[in-house]
Parts: C-alpha cells; sequence; structure tokens
C-alpha cells in the first residue's frame, strides 16, 4: 500500500533486520533481544506485547536511535538510523511534562530544542492543544492538569515537530480503566487521521488488538518475535472500528485468547 | 467460648456482658464524644502571653541580679545592658561592625551556595568524575570546618576575606551535596525525551537539569544563611579588627558582659533579619521559577 501522495519509491517505514542487543553491566552480559526483525509499512499502526522485561521498550529505543543494536540493522524509510532524528516522535509511559514550564511552552520543547521558526511552531501548538481540548489550559502548568489532560498535552507535544513514525511506550498504562479506554480511543482517531506510522509498545493485549492493524507478541528474555498476526474486524464492516467499538466484535475474544495463549503468563514462577 | 480461646478469663467477660449491656453501650458513647478538644485563645491573648513571659523574665532577672542573688558581674542585668546598647549605638562604631559582619555573611553565603550549586550540578556531565570527586566531599563534610578557621584566617589574613572564606566553607558543601542530589533526581525519562528530541547535552543540562535542581538549591537557602552567619563569626573570634563577633570576644576579654550581651542581641536581630529575607526570597522563587 503506497501512500498516493510519495512520489520517490516508497520503503517500508521501519526494517528492523536482524536485531540482537547485548547489555554489559560490570558482572556480566544480558542478552536482551535476539536476532528481531520487524517490517512496518507506511501508515501502519503495529503494537508490540510482551510480558514486561521482554525487551519490547528497548527494542523502541533502537529505533529511536538512543541505543544503537550489537548487531543487525534498523532503517526508518530506507536510511540507517544511527542516532535520534526529529523525524521520530517517541512517548513515553509518563507524561515527562516539565513541572516549572506551562503547557504550551511543553508542547514547544521540541521547536526549541531543533530550533525550529518559533512562531509557525507556536500556531501550531496552539491548534493541536485546542483540538485536544486543552485550549483553556495553554498558559496552565502541568500540576493544575488531571492524567488524561497531561497525557493529551504530551502527545500534542510530540505531533507538534510532525513526525512521521511514532513510538509510543505505554503510553496510557499510568491512567486509570476509564480514561485510558477514552484516551485510546481519541488517540488512535488523531493517528489514523494524520496517516501516521505508529509503534505501539503495550503489555495490555486488550489496548493492542483494539487499536493496531497488526499484534507482534515477544517472547520472555531474550526477546524474539513469537508471532505476529492482522486484527481484522469483518463482522464490523468495511471500516475500521473505533478501538472502543473493537473491544466489542466477536473477533475480539478469539484474538485476545489466542495472544493470551501466546504470552504464557501462568508460567511465570 | 472465644473468650475461652484468647485464654480470658470467661466468667468476668461474661458477667460484663451480662449485667452492663445496654447501659454500657451508652456509657461508652459518652466516653467516645469527650474526644479531648483543645480550647484555641485568641491571637491578642496569646501575644500578650506572649510577651508577658518576655516581660517577666526581664523582671526577674533584673531583680535577681539587683538583689545579687545571681551574680551582676558574671550574668550583667537588663538595666545596664541598656544603657550599653544606647552607648554602643550612639558612640561605638556599631554599624562597622554590623556592616562588617554583615557583609562577610552574604558573601561568604553567596559564594558558598552558588559553589557549592555549580560544583553539585558539574557532577551530572560524567558519571566517573563524580564518582571520583564525591569521597572528597563526603570527607569534607565529615570535618568540622570550624577547627579549620584558624588556618583559614592566616592565609586569608586579618580582614574581610578570612570571613567569607569561613562562611563560605559552612556552607559549600551542604550545597554540593544538596545539588547533586537534585542532579540524581533528575527525571530518566525527560532525559531521554530530550536526547530523542535530537537535544545536545548542553541543552539537556540547560533546560532540563538546571531547573529539576532549582527546587533542592532553594530548599538550602534558609540553613545556609544560618550557616554563613556561625562562619563569620567564627572567622571573626579567631582575629579581625571588626565586626560583632570580635565586640564579643573583646567584651568577654574585659569582662564588659553587658556589651557582650549587647552584641548578641544585635547578631539575633540580624540573624532574623536575613532570614525572614531569605525565606522571603524562597517563596519568591518557589513561586516564580517551581511553580
Amino acid at each position: 500500500m503506497a501512500v498516493p501522495d510519495q512520489t520517490i519509491p516508497t520503503h517500508p517505514a521501519v526494517e528492523i533486520q536482524g536485531v540482537t542487543l547485548n547489555y554489559f553491566t560490570p558482572d556480566r552480559e544480558t542478552l536482551a533481544l535476539a536476532n528481531v526483525s520487524l517490517t512496518v509499512e507506511q501508515g501502519e499502526f503495529v503494537a508490540i506485547v510482551g510480558s514486561s522485561g521482554c525487551g519490547k521498550s528497548t527494542l523502541l529505543s533502537l529505533v529511536s536511535g538512543l541505543l544503537p543494536p550489537s548487531r543487525g540493522s534498523i532503517r526508518i524509510d530506507g536510511k540507517e538510523v544511527a542516532k535520534p532524528s526529529p523525524r521520530v516522535g517517541y512517548m513515553f509511559q509518563k507524561d515527562t511534562l516539565l513541572e516549572w514550564r506551562t503547557i504550551i511552552d511543553n508542547v514547544l520543547i521540541g521547536a526549541e530544542l531543533l530550533g525550529i521558526d518559533k512562531i509557525v511552531a507556536r500556531r501550531r501548538a496552539e491548534d493541536l492543544l485546542v483540538r485536544y481540548g486543552l485550549g483553556d489550559f495553554l498558559h496552565s502548568l502541568p500540576g493544575q492538569l488531571s492524567g488524561g489532560m497531561r497525557q493529551r498535552a504530551a502527545l500534542a507535544r510530540t505531533l507538534c515537530c510532525e513526525p512521521d513514525l511514532l513510538l509510543l511506550d505505554e503510553p496510557f498504562s499510568a491512567l486509570d480503566y476509564q480514561t485510558r479506554l477514552a484516551l485510546s480511543d481519541e488517540v488512535a482517531g488523531i493517528l489514523s487521521a494524520e496517516r501516521k506510522t505508529v509503534i505501539l509498545v503495550t503489555h495490555d493485549i486488550g489496548e493492542a488488538i483494539s487499536m493496531a492493524n497488526r499484534v507482534i507478541v515477544m517472547s520472555r528474555r531474550p526477546g524474539r518475535i513469537k508471532s505476529e498476526r492482522k486484527t481484522d474486524f469483518p463482522s464490523f464492516g468495511p471500516t475500521r472500528p473505533t478501538p472502543f467499538q473493537a473491544r466489542k466484535c466477536s473477533e475480539f475474544a478469539n484474538y485476545f485468547q489466542t495472544i493470551w495463549d501466546e504470552l504464557d503468563i501462568h508460567q511465570i514462577h | 467460648m472465644n473468650a475461652k480461646a484468647l485464654g480470658l478469663p470467661g466468667r468476668i467477660l461474661g458477667v460484663a456482658r451480662l449485667s452492663d449491656g445496654a447501659k454500657g453501650a451508652t456509657t461508652q458513647r459518652k466516653i467516645a464524644r469527650k474526644l479531648p478538644v483543645q480550647k484555641i485563645w485568641s491571637t491578642t491573648a496569646l501575644v500578650a502571653l506572649q510577651l508577658a513571659v518576655l516581660v517577666g523574665f526581664v523582671v526577674l532577672w533584673e531583680v535577681a541580679a539587683e538583689f545579687k542573688i545571681i551574680d551582676p558581674f558574671f550574668w550583667s542585668q537588663p538595666s545596664s545592658i541598656w544603657s550599653t546598647l544606647v552607648i554602643f549605638l550612639t558612640q561605638g562604631d556599631a554599624f562597622t561592625d554590623i556592616a562588617f559582619t554583615f557583609r562577610s555573611t552574604i558573601f561568604g553565603f553567596i559564594i558558598g551556595t552558588t559553589g557549592g550549586a555549580v560544583l553539585g550540578m558539574s557532577f551530572w556531565w560524567s558519571r566517573n568524575y563524580a564518582q571520583i570527586v564525591q569521597p572528597y566531599i563526603i570527607c569534607l563534610e565529615s570535618i568540622p570546618k570550624l577547627a579549620l578557621a584558624p588556618l583559614i584566617v592566616l592565609v586569608f589574613g586579618m580582614g574581610l576575606s578570612s570571613k567569607v572564606a569561613t562562611a563560605t566553607a559552612l556552607t559549600v558543601v551542604v550545597s554540593t551535596l544538596t545539588a547533586y542530589a537534585g542532579v540524581q533526581a533528575v527525571d530518566r525519562d525527560q532525559e531521554r525525551l530530550f536526547y530523542s528530541l535530537g537535544a545536545s547535552r548542553w541543552q539537556v543540562f540547560k533546560k532540563l537539569v538546571v531547573p529539576s535542581c532549582i527546587p533542592w538549591i532553594v530548599s538550602i537557602l534558609r540553613v545556609n544563611i544560618g550557616l554563613a552567619l556561625t562562619g563569620s563569626i567564627v572567622g571573626e573570634f579567631v582575629s579581625s579588627q571588626h565586626g560583632l563577633g570580635r565586640t564579643i570576644l573583646y567584651a568577654g576579654s574585659t569582662y564588659e558582659i553587658s556589651l557582650v550581651w549587647v552584641a548578641v542581641l544585635i547578631l539575633s536581630a540580624l540573624s532574623m533579619v536575613m532570614y525572614v529575607t531569605v525565606a522571603w526570597l524562597e517563596k519568591v522563587l518557589r513561586k516564580g521559577v517551581v511553580h
């Protein structure tokens, strides 16, 4: 599926090939990821699930360029990743808003660090915040906002730099259940409207199935890709259901059961 | 049965339960309602009593000295302290001394606090460097720095600089350790966020590390102003030509006990003024920078 307005020959958005990562600590060497290969197409929403410590967050650090792999290669749009790039947006479990900056100044941090034109960035930031229902809080401090609002501000900060690829590292897990459901609905809507390529890392199977086009299951350490499957909801009709609607589709329970079995969660000792 | 299982004398429990049944419950409620409620007096009454304590203490001191219950040669007495205060403020070079002590305290406070903050935050740049330097900082912390005062006066001379140096020595280590604690508390994810946005180390330091450490540094200002004052007085004790510390030492050695009290009183007032100013500064900084 080529993106229509792209004139150059299209590469996959992300190509991970044979990536292995060893951690070295003074007393030992840990194999965190073993021979991971994964391709993400342009505009695709991929979710990675796995038990904690399986290296799924580490994989995102590698894609973002914060960490170099021990072996293997990672390409974004056909180019080898060497260092963090503004074309990649990274969202964390915590909103990581700076408490001493107002919401608008938090959203503008990327533009500030990259030296982007302040006036243009400011207009875009205001526009994003208004759209995400934070129009009245531009000059509030993060401490005055609820958890859900803070995470929406963090999303605005991520999208303000107009990245093509988004890496979401359990961005909803610090929120309460209701907020999490509502926000994942919102975020999925925003991201599909903006046609972003997304890699979501989560331990929440339901979140993965309902939000992503494809779910990757990772094994326990050392992290390997155990399975991957497309999540289609033919019972809903030709269009993709929103995450909230997807949870009510008959296919949801089947996907959930299969992925649950693959995760081997009951084997934890 | 339960009582037996618990090893309690069943019969007594049984009796209490039988005879006191309903009555016991009402008594219990009455007791429960009588929670200790402290009556709070009005502010005027409290201030009046506070003043009464002070006046009572001064009168008692005066009377005790007058009737030789305490020896006025060693303890002096409020009336002569008062007249000495008037003489000291009108005839002596009181303001030279006050200004001298004030200046060395403020300089020591500023140098010690900023120097310590800069040193503490510099540890962020290299973990190896922090590892190498840290044991020495902790050693310095454990040295009673006032014991170094004679050495400091020897090196820096009798003037203002040696007092500034003792005040600095007292404040710098605490500031360093506190700023370093602030560095260690910098959010790892926020650091990752900055790097993922392509920030340079200098940008991370300027826009993340320094602002994160400011609340930590602000929190030691009040402690440091007291320490700086102690440092400059001890510096004056060792050797000095001016200052309230020197006045105390001089008056003590010539048995002018009233003058000792006068200097101590002025010193307390000075300390209070500086403390209140710094507390106000802290409030402003917390509002402006932190929240």
